[in-house]
């Protein structure tokens, strides 16, 4: 188990170092010089060398990768070159946002997902299965920036029932939330759904039919928890396109998370504010995922089979 | 054959169109006052945007855009993927050790972020935007190729090649790459789905094509400002979007079935 636990660390931890790296290089992959870009042609030659020196990029490559590591070890993200404020701040204020509206969407997600999944399994090649796959299919088939207007023109314009956008008032959170939620819905219930058939043809589930179980009893106590279990694991991989919608329709709905706090970065050309989100963001990709995979050997005991130290 | 021909036809439709539109009488940027945000009508099926050009028209120039990138994108995907897979699975080593790394750390970026991230560094533009979801999405095909080589690699007709003194690169093309052509077609064919929905969603963003060049998500971002008004500035691109998105994702559900039979016991 331990061997596990550590190997599994120990991966994370080449990825996090990876994606750091990566996200560094992001800087020097603009065509061209950064600062012209940044700055723009016009600017006075002094404030280009006093940028140039402020973000490092006169030393030699080598030695600015290490200063982007000792810096961000030390939770120095460096200042944000349009408004001047530390970029720690401007992270710390968004990351409620996008919490919230992950977490929400999540519960959605679930909540249709669940339901969607079991009964496809159950009744396969029924007009249920076939109902809740064809949702599936057009759920992961509608994009979130189309889903986006299409719920705030009957939520918000033609229902008045939601605000357009922004996170003012405790309904605010509604429309993104179901956006985002839809696409990770469809996706789930396929996977639930094909998870569960899998268990269904098991030995288990006729002994404990024969036993006299009802049908419903021995879906939810004996196969619904097998399911499940592999379905945690490629939860935390799809929080991944949750996160990178998330960006998306945070832009759609104005919702001030960190994803909309990039891409007001981008249209500002304030790279490392661009770097810094593109980082955190995927750290808690990172993370999460470290945390489903040791949740599951916490679960499935054999996994330690599978990984003899 | 309905789950076939359904999905088909629809492909077809749009990929003739979008081959077609250069030799086409479209107008797709030329702005006409007088038809400013008029809805479909008898004499114009799909109506007029807010500077009065035609949306039949942008939406087959917008085709063209979509499916140069989904074909550039997955091609290239496939070219980089599959030489790099099937190379790793069948050297193994060293060389694969680095290879699951660089695939691992890739993977650890979310969807999405990392090509918008890309796309907004290297700056807007179409070209860009082919390498910037290239960059991000030949990993999805580097894995299934080296996955599959790693099983088929003991297998007894791999082992009499080698035997006969067959040289690697003869094996990965001519005894490795037959075999698993199968399972990367599919998922090229969603690829193709999904890189229509990141090109989409990066015009949609203004990180794609720049105006007055027409593509399906900045129709929709263009749109959402007179949604009140004009709805189908938003509807008809993103019905479009959605109907060819769907038809792939189908053919790549059709295909899966068609060239895989597998089924799970059912339960009573």
């Amino acid at each position: 188990m331990s061997h596990f636990i550590l190997k599994r660390i120990a991966s994370a931890l080449i990825g996090l170092i990876g994606v750091i790296s990566l996200v560094f290089f992001l800087i020097h992959m603009i065509p061209g010089d950064p600062i012209d870009v940044m700055l723009g042609e016009s600017a006075l030659a002094a404030d280009r060398e006093a940028l140039r020196q402020g973000l490092g990029l006169h030393l030699p490559l080598y030695e600015q990768w290490w200063n982007y590591f000792t810096a961000l070890a030390q939770g120095n993200f460096g200042h944000s070159l349009f408004s001047g404020r530390p970029i720690v701040d401007l992270l710390l204020e968004r990351i409620p946002a996008t919490l919230h509206l992950s977490l929400i969407a999540l519960t959605v997600a679930i909540i249709i997902a669940l339901p969607l999944g079991l009964l496809a399994a159950t009744r396969q090649h029924s007009l249920y299965d076939y109902g809740s796959m064809g949702f599936a299919l057009f759920g992961m088939s509608i994009p979130n920036f189309w889903m986006g207007p299409l719920l705030i023109l009957i939520g918000a314009l033609w229902l008045g029932w939601f605000p357009v956008s922004g996170r003012e008032g405790w309904n605010a959170v509604v429309l993104p939330a179901l956006t985002l939620g839809t696409a990770m819905a469809a996706i789930l219930a396929r996977m639930i759904r094909s998870s569960l058939l899998e268990i269904l043809g098991e030995d288990f589930l006729r002994t404990a039919r024969a036993k006299g179980l009802s049908s419903i009893k021995a879906i939810v106590s004996h196969a619904l928890p097998n399911a499940l279990l592999p379905v945690l694991t490629l939860l935390g991989l799809q929080l991944g396109g949750l996160l990178g919608g998330a960006v998306i329709t945070e832009t759609v709905f104005a919702w001030p998370g960190l994803g909309l706090l990039m891409i007001e970065a981008i249209q500002q050309r304030d790279y490392p504010v661009v770097q810094a989100a593109v980082l955190c963001i995927s750290m808690t990709y990172i993370v999460v995922n470290l945390m489903t995979d040791l949740l599951y050997a916490w679960l499935d005991p054999r996994i330690n089979l599978q990984n003899p130290s | 054959m309905m789950r076939l021909w359904f999905p088909m036809s629809i492909i077809i439709i749009w990929g003739c169109l979008a081959i077609l539109s250069p030799v086409l009488p479209l107008t797709p940027n030329t702005i006409d006052l007088t038809h400013i945000l008029v809805g479909p009508n008898q004499d114009f099926w799909l109506g007029f945007d807010e500077l009065g050009r035609s949306i039949a028209d942008r939406l087959i120039t917008g085709a063209r855009t979509s499916f140069f990138v989904a074909l550039s994108v997955v091609a290239l995907g496939l070219l980089i993927g599959g030489i790099l897979g099937i190379s790793s699975g069948y050297f193994s080593g060293w060389v694969d050790h680095i290879f699951v790394r660089i695939v691992d750390i890739m993977l650890a970026f979310p969807g999405l972020l990392l090509a918008i991230a890309l796309a907004g560094a290297l700056g807007p533009g179409i070209e860009n935007v082919v390498l910037a979801l290239a960059i991000v999405g030949w990993v999805g095909y580097a894995r299934l190729a080296r996955g599959q080589v790693l099983a088929l690699k003991q297998a007894d007709h791999i082992i009499a090649a080698q035997a006969i003194g067959a040289t690697p690169w003869r094996i990965m093309s001519r005894h490795l790459l037959p075999l698993i052509t199968a399972p990367l077609i599919i998922e090229a064919s969603f690829g193709i789905a999904s890189a229509i929905i990141a090109e989409a969603g990066l015009s949609f963003l203004g990180l794609g094509v720049q105006p007055p060049e027409a593509s399906w998500g900045s129709m929709i971002r263009d749109g959402t400002r007179y949604m009140l008004v004009a709805p189908h500035l938003v509807l008809i691109p993103g019905l479009t979007l959605m109907a060819v998105v769907l038809a792939a994702n189908l053919l790549g559900d059709w295909l899966r079935d068609w060239l895989d039979v597998k089924e799970p016991k059912r339960f009573r």
